[in-house]
């Protein structure tokens, strides 16, 4: 072992169990291609922040920049308040679980969990103690003289995790770690993460294009396009004020309305949308004349004749039914404004509510603090 | 060890393998009488010597129209195999696929003397018919495994879909097997030219003092004088191979992309 | 249909036995060149290797008596000797060979790939010349030596195990690089950044990761070489030495002689060799994959 001296600290360590990260204007070009351009972010310690985007978005460069596998072209990374620019991937004390789960084929579990205690040096005793204890973690005791062939997808991935945290990194990645899994099961270790990071109180950076999996899971989400930030939050943040159109529709499901901005009235943003006014949210005041694009969340918006009013101040318009479908807890309309704009209202089923017909006149109201501009 | 040295090391290796090659490519263009390195300078001598040679000549020939009758005999029952051996049951099929296979694995040699001790008996020694009969059997296999490599992509329910459609058996074979795995079985016939083309050990044995081979012409040369001549056959060699397989090679780039 | 008919078909087709006449244009289209092989190649190698039992009369006294044939023993320790000196020397030339192709990038690999063809493709009989025409008295290593001053007198290199085992590692390299590059290159990448991301450290990250899971192409690739060593003619007959005969060479030797018992018996332990080795081969897990692949 030539590098423990110059390693990073174990998480036994130092106070605060998570390792503080810096990212300063972070970048990365491939035969001048850049795919990051330009990421800069503080992740605090213990913190759970999901880097979340669409494929070649940049999110999956900037977590092996950050586990030392690509070189940035630009910026700098500090770990702790160390930078770790030119620190090799094995000194660098980060667990890491790989996005198919990067298990030794040749190696049972228990010389998969072992992996990294024997690279530091640790003695078979407590090399057997602690890989016992680690799979008890995460759920798998006695499991230690299988081969990965032998496990289903999701022990494989529980192993995977096992293996990462065995020896008490302050800092785990985790890239795209649930991709292969099915839904439910997927549901089940999601929570199961939480409660890991929960007990182990380090920091977790965590990368996917699941945007639901973000919002369960993190403490906060980067949104990740083109290479930089879209939009930096925590998940109700995002979901309730999307900053752009990007992020309005990579996250959950909006409606967009297009208009001209007519006024500002007590913070409120009134603009005229093909001859309805409707009010919204806006980050700053808007210069009369301007395009906007407002949108609004499907569920956010009642038919106005429902019977469960909305509370305080409400936009108004008029459409006309084109589809419904029946989703089992909710109905899905898709309706047509009057100025020919397309918009999904999702309505929750049940005692209260009436199944509307195809072509059926109506008018939709949502609240006024769920538009916001974007 | 680091990047920088197993750079070397390869680069290295890689020499190793190439220069021999080249050395000879070079060598059959010297102008000298004699084996020289470098050459003092660059001529078409050896060519000529070559051209000039009926010896020579006469060796070439029969290797050519040797590979030729191989090609037709081994590609026309290689090919026939290959569909036949896609169609037996297990067991069947392990045996007769170990009995066409096994001329890659038993030792030149032992086939070499085998056939030798057979061919004698029936004046075959010496014709280029005994020739051809044990080339043929030492180039099935590479024609059964690229015939059988291209069928093995191939959808057994398209021959189905032609009889469905009214082909009569050999008509599906006709129109729908044969253009499909047409590129396997020609891979197979250039690899079966080559096979014969470059075959030393059976040829030492069978051909006589009437069959000579240009292999067997070549080690003649070896053993006895060693002139430029044979550095020029063998540049000759290697281009016909090398042409051989660059169109072998295009051939399997056009099927995968079919 | 009437029912009659239905009745007096079922037991028509029960009794015609299908199976046998299942296969028959299987059998018609492997007929052909199983009977051509049979007469023209297995039946005359057979016939030959019988005669290492029938002659002088029915028995195994010739393969008894040649674990006390000083010249069989000399010859079968030299073939051993030079097949596991080329197996070793084409597994230390050729693993890092293929380690580095498995890590290039594509149109790098394949230029490489190129380059360890040209040699595969090469007629054996024109690489032994290109190394007689190297390691001759007067060739180019020893005349570049004398012109360096390295030299006084020429080198004794041709007709020597040296030389038989250089061109033989020449010849042999390709069927140690290919199964090793095509082993290596299924390695997943996630693996070996996973071990580092680990802790280990590069030279780790080989022996743990790498090594052992390249192991099915250096087992396959050791046996192929060593198979194919052993039955190695055409080289050590031009840049060997006469005191140094191969298997192979022995047994032209005895065919010359008319010694067909002796002859066939040699090629019977030759062949047995090779089978048994072979089917070592097969045994190994992940090894089959390997070798299909190498041989193609």
């Amino acid at each position: 072992m030539d590098g423990t001296q110059a390693a990073l600290p174990s998480a036994a360590q130092l106070p605060g169990r998570g390792a503080k990260i810096s990212l300063v204007d972070l970048e990365k070009r491939f035969e001048g291609v850049g795919a990051v351009r330009g990421i800069s972010l503080e992740i605090g310690s213990g913190e759970f922040l999901t880097l979340l985007g669409p494929s070649g978005s940049g999110k999956t460069t900037t977590l092996m920049m950050i586990a030392g596998f690509e070189t940035p072209t630009d910026g700098d990374i500090a770990i702790d308040g160390h930078s770790v620019i030119g620190l090799p991937p094995h000194k660098r004390n980060i667990g890491m679980v790989f996005q198919n789960y990067a298990l030794f084929p040749h190696l049972t579990v228990a010389e998969n969990i072992g992996f990294p205690l024997k690279q530091r040096g640790v003695d078979r005793a407590t090399r057997t103690r602690m890989v016992a204890d680690s799979l008890a973690m995460v759920r798998l005791p006695g499991y230690e003289a299988r081969y990965p062939r032998q496990l289903s997808g999701g022990q494989q991935q529980r192993v995977a995790l096992a293996r990462a945290i065995v020896f008490q990194p302050r800092l785990l990645l985790m890239d795209e770690p649930l991709g292969a899994l099915d839904k439910q099961l997927r549901e089940s270790l999601q929570l199961e993460m939480r409660r890991l990071h929960a007990d182990l109180g380090i920091t977790f950076v965590y990368v996917t294009h699941d945007q639901e999996e973000a919002l369960t899971m993190s403490d906060r989400i980067a949104v990740v396009n083109e290479g930089r930030i879209a939009q930096l939050g925590r998940p109700e943040e995002l979901y309730d004020r999307p900053s752009s159109r990007f992020v309005a529709s990579f996250i959950g499901e909006s409606n967009f309305l297009s208009g001209v901005v007519r006024g500002m009235e007590e913070g409120l943003v009134v603009a005229d949308c093909s001859g309805t006014t409707v009010h919204a949210l806006a980050a700053e005041p808007l210069l009369i004349g301007t395009e906007v694009t407002l949108t609004t969340r499907p569920e956010r918006m009642r038919f106005a004749d429902t019977a469960f009013p909305l509370t305080g101040r409400q936009n108004r318009v008029r459409a006309t039914v084109t589809e419904a479908m029946f989703a089992g807890e909710r109905c899905r309309y898709l309706l047509r404004g009057e100025d020919g704009a397309a918009i999904v209202l999702k309505e929750p089923s049940g005692a209260g509510t009436r199944r509307r017909a195809v072509g059926e006149a109506t008018e939709i109201a949502w609240s006024v603090a769920d538009t916001v501009v974007v | 060890m680091n990047r920088p040295a197993l750079k070397l090391f390869v680069a290295v290796v890689l020499l190793f393998l190439a220069l021999p090659i080249l050395l000879i490519v070079v060598v059959s263009f010297s102008s000298a009488a004699y084996l020289t390195f470098p050459p003092p300078s660059f001529g078409l001598r050896w060519y000529r010597a070559y051209v000039a040679s009926s010896e020579w000549l006469a060796a070439t020939g029969l290797s050519l129209s040797v590979a030729t009758a191989v090609v037709i005999l081994s590609t026309s029952l290689g090919t026939l195999a290959a569909l036949g051996l896609a169609r037996l049951p297990g067991g069947a099929r392990a045996a007769v696929a170990a009995l066409i296979l096994s001329p890659l694995i038993v030792p030149g040699i032992v086939v070499a003397i085998g056939i030798y001790y057979a061919f004698s008996r029936y004046g075959l020694i010496g014709t280029p018919i005994g020739l051809v009969l044990a080339h043929t059997c030492l180039a099935v296999p590479f024609v059964v495994t690229s015939v059988a490599a291209s069928l093995a992509g191939f959808d057994r329910r398209l021959e189905q879909a032609a009889r469905s459609l009214g082909a009569t058996p050999w008509g599906a074979f006709r129109q729908v097997t044969l253009p499909l795995i047409r590129s396997g079985v020609l891979v197979g016939a250039l690899f079966a030219f080559i096979t014969s083309f470059d075959e030393l050990i059976v040829a030492l044995f069978l051909s006589g003092s009437g069959a000579v081979t240009l292999p067997r012409q070549m080690w003649d040369d070896l053993r006895f004088a060693i002139d430029p001549t044979i550095a020029a056959v063998s540049t000759l060699t290697i281009g016909l191979t090398a042409l051989l397989l660059g169109g072998a090679h295009l051939l399997r780039n056009r099927s995968a992309r079919a | 249909m009437s029912d009659a008919a239905v009745i007096t078909d079922i037991p028509l087709v029960r009794t015609f036995p299908v199976r046998p006449f299942r296969h028959t244009g299987a059998v018609l289209l492997v007929g052909p060149l199983v009977l051509f092989m049979v007469v023209f190649y297995a039946l005359p190698v057979l016939a030959m290797l019988a005669r290492s039992v029938t002659e002088p009369s029915l028995s195994l006294a010739n393969f008894t008596r040649l674990a006390h044939d000083s010249v069989f023993l000399h010859v079968f320790g030299t073939t051993l000797r030079t097949a596991v000196a080329v197996t070793v020397g084409t597994l230390l030339l050729g693993y890092p060979v293929a380690l580095a192709m498995s890590r290039m990038r594509p149109n790098a690999a394949k230029l490489v790939l190129v380059i360890v063809l040209l040699p595969f493709w090469t007629s054996i009989l024109v690489r032994s010349y290109a190394w007689m025409v190297l390691l001759g008295r007067h060739g180019l290593i020893n005349e570049a030596l004398l012109a360096a001053g390295v030299l006084d007198t020429p080198l004794r290199l041709l007709n020597t195990p040296i030389a038989v085992h250089v061109a033989m590692i020449h010849i042999m390299l390709p069927y140690m690089i290919l199964p090793l590059s095509s082993v290596l290159r299924q390695i997943d990448a996630a693996l070996p950044r996973a071990a580092a991301s680990l802790g280990a450290t590069q030279w780790g990250v080989f022996r743990q990761v790498v090594l052992p899971l390249s192991m099915p192409g250096v087992v396959a690739g050791t046996l192929l070489v060593f198979v194919l060593s052993l039955g190695f003619y055409i080289t050590p007959a031009l840049v060997g030495g006469p005191r140094d005969l191969m298997l192979s060479q022995l047994i032209a030797q005895q065919v010359d002689l008319l010694n067909w018992s002796y002859a066939a018996c040699l090629s019977a332990t030759l062949l047995a060799a090779t089978l048994l080795l072979l089917a070592l081969c097969q045994m190994v897990p992940g090894v089959r994959g390997a070798f299909r692949l190498g041989v193609r």
